[in-house]
């Protein structure tokens, strides 16, 4: 079956898709929070660090066994539209945990994942650094969240409206067609 | 409705009907969603206290100071260690607490305020920051200052007390009525001045004791947690006379008799923490505990260097209060993840601003005889 994403690519993508969206609600609420900022911060830093694992081991999944093609009646702007949002959202899903890592080594703050667990420094101390890289932070969040958007909406386009089996290419239960 | 089939790709078989139902669905989905981003965002609570909220405020009261922490303004960077004696290590598996455990620190003494040029004045909140780097990557960093209890019980009081407290541009001083509608609407308030009033301003920094306000929580190797405050006790000999009292020339008599007393002999404190029971309060700050509170030494604190903030140094550190090991948790006090989110705030726009020299510069001060 070469029609539909493998396994180990469907479960990444679902898993993934939820772990991100979190990390972007949590992101957002943190920062805006006194009292639940503490709690959020530490489930921030260990969600991010495994996202950035995860999609790590999903690019080497794909390298493995490239996705099923698109349908050939794709009008061809929607077709680099798909691949380009989709390389931006590799790209932000790897950028953003290397950058929220950096930052925090710039600031100099021990990146602490789990009890006694802390992640080693990525970056040498400097603050102008970890305040640029805290900005570029929330910029390609933001950009995330517009490119999760459209993602969104032509997943729903092809699944409710052009019924091309792109969406059961990637859902998680076998399609019944 | 076959041209809109033929733009949105549908299948001819689809009614006009149904694909308008389908394409609101997919509206309704992605503003809804977008919705719940602006939500989580604080966007729709224009209202709300936030960190940036606080820090603004801070700005607004003391006006701008680039590259200067908003709060703590005026301070000084120290350098030295902390020599467990092992009597901490039944309370924290901390490693910093372990027997003969020697852990390097670094620190900075600082005044209240977010003033980095003000003088030096004897009644001005004086705090010991300090951040302990255990040789696994963990950190302890804490911020105490000289106070027996804090004057607010909650964030949204801080924020209120700041208003009340900025000085009136007519007489310099905060106006009595806004202090007195501010006590009167938080009545802990009022007893937590009234104890601050009545401390024991001691000579200078190296006599002052330091005191954690906050409670924490020690977690034993054996998973035991037990409620906890803690305070950096001086060695020195308290003396009533503070050199800024004693009316020198010099606007930063405090700092540079410290450092000048650094220079002489390293500086000791001990860190004694205070064992709470179930029934003390550990969300609220203004309360102390009471009196007859075991406390126990669990080694000694020496202060060796000080150097004038620069780049690298204790400048360009944020003493967070939740930055802690494996063995020092949190309590239920929310002034501590206020604490946390406004430091990161504060640090995050100091970190990115240029830097001017701080007032204090630690210089050995040939007017001061000492
Ligand atoms: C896919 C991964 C990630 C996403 C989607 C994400 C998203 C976000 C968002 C939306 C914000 C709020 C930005 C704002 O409104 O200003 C934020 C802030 C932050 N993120 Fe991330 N983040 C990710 C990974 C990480 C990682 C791996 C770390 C650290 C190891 C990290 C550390 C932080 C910190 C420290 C803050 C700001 C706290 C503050 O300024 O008070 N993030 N993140
Ligand atoms: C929750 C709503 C989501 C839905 C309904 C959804 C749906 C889909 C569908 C149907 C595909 C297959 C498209 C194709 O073959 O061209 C896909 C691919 C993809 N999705 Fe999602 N997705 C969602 C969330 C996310 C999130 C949050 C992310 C990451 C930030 C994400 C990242 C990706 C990527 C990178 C691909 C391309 C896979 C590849 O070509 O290797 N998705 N998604
Ligand atoms: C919600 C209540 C509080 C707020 C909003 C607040 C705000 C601030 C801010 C914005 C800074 C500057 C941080 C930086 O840029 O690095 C600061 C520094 C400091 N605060 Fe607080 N603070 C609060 C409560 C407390 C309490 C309870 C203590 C006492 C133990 C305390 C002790 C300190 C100390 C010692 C520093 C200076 C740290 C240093 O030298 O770097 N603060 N505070």
């Amino acid at each position: 079956m070469t029609d539909r994403f493998n396994l180990p690519a469907r479960l990444l993508h679902w898993t993934m898709a939820t772990m991100i969206l979190a990390m972007l609600l949590i992101g957002a609420a943190m920062v805006t929070s006194l009292a639940d900022y503490h709690a959020l911060v530490a489930l921030h830093r260990p969600l991010g660090a495994l996202i950035l694992l995860l999609a790590v081991l999903r690019l080497a999944n794909r390298w493995r066994h490239p996705p099923p093609p698109l349908p050939a009646d794709l009008p061809a702007w929607q077709r680099i539209a798909a691949h380009g949002s989709h390389v931006a959202l590799y790209g932000l899903m790897l950028a953003l945990p290397l950058v929220g890592w950096g930052m925090l080594s710039a600031a100099r703050y021990p990146i602490v994942l789990a009890g006694p667990v802390v992640l080693p420094p990525i970056l040498p101390q400097s603050p102008m650094l970890a305040a640029s890289l805290r900005h570029v932070h929330t910029g390609l969040a933001y950009a995330l969240v517009a490119v999760f958007l459209a993602h969104l909406g032509a997943a729903l386009m092809h699944a409710l409206i052009r019924q091309d089996g792109v969406f059961a290419s990637m859902a998680p239960w076998r399609s019944r067609r | 409705m076959t041209l809109l089939n033929d733009l949105t790709g549908a299948p001819p078989g689809m009614t006009g009907r149904s694909l308008l139902l389908r394409l609101s669905t997919l509206g309704a989905v992605v503003a809804g969603t977008a919705g719940g981003f602006a939500y989580a965002g604080g966007w729709l609570s224009p209202g709300l206290l936030t960190p940036a909220r606080i820090v603004d405020r801070f700005e607004a009261v003391n006006g701008p100071h680039p590259g200067f922490r908003r709060n703590h303004a005026k301070g000084l960077c120290v350098a030295g260690r902390f020599a467990a004696n092992g009597a901490g290590a039944r309370l924290s598996k901390a490693a910093l607490f372990a027997p003969g455990q020697v852990t390097p620190v670094l620190g900075r003494v600082a005044l209240a305020g977010g003033q980095p040029y003000a003088a030096d004045a004897e009644t001005t909140v004086r705090s010991l920051a300090l951040l302990f780097r255990q040789s696994d990557g963990e950190e302890w960093r804490t911020g105490m200052n000289n106070i027996p209890v804090f004057p607010v019980r909650t964030p949204e009081a801080f924020a209120a007390q700041l208003l009340a407290a900025k000085p009136d541009p007519a007489t310099g001083k905060p106006d009595p009525a806004r202090m007195a509608a501010f006590f009167a609407d938080h009545p802990e308030s009022a007893r937590a001045a009234a104890l601050i009033k009545a401390r024991i301003v001691t000579g200078g920094f190296a006599d002052s004791t330091f005191w954690s306000l906050n409670a924490f929580r020690f977690v034993a190797a054996n998973g035991s947690v037990r409620p906890v405050r803690w305070a950096f006790v001086p060695e020195r000999m308290a003396t009533a006379e503070t050199p800024a009292r004693a009316g020198q020339a010099d606007r930063n008599a405090l700092f540079d008799t410290f450092a000048a007393q650094v220079r002489q002999n390293p500086q000791r404190w001990h860190l004694v923490v205070t064992l709470g029971r179930v029934e003390d309060p550990t969300a609220d700050a203004t309360q102390p505990w009471p009196p007859d509170r075991e406390g126990v030494d669990v080694g000694t604190l020496s202060l060796t260097e000080v150097t004038p903030e620069a780049p690298h140094t204790c400048r360009d550190i944020n003493f967070d209060p939740l930055v802690l090991p494996d063995g020092i948790a949190p309590s239920d006090d929310p002034l501590l993840s206020a604490r946390s989110a406004a430091y990161a705030q504060s640090f995050t726009r100091r970190a990115g601003e240029a830097k001017a020299p701080s007032a204090v510069t630690g210089a050995p001060n040939p007017g001061a005889a000492l």
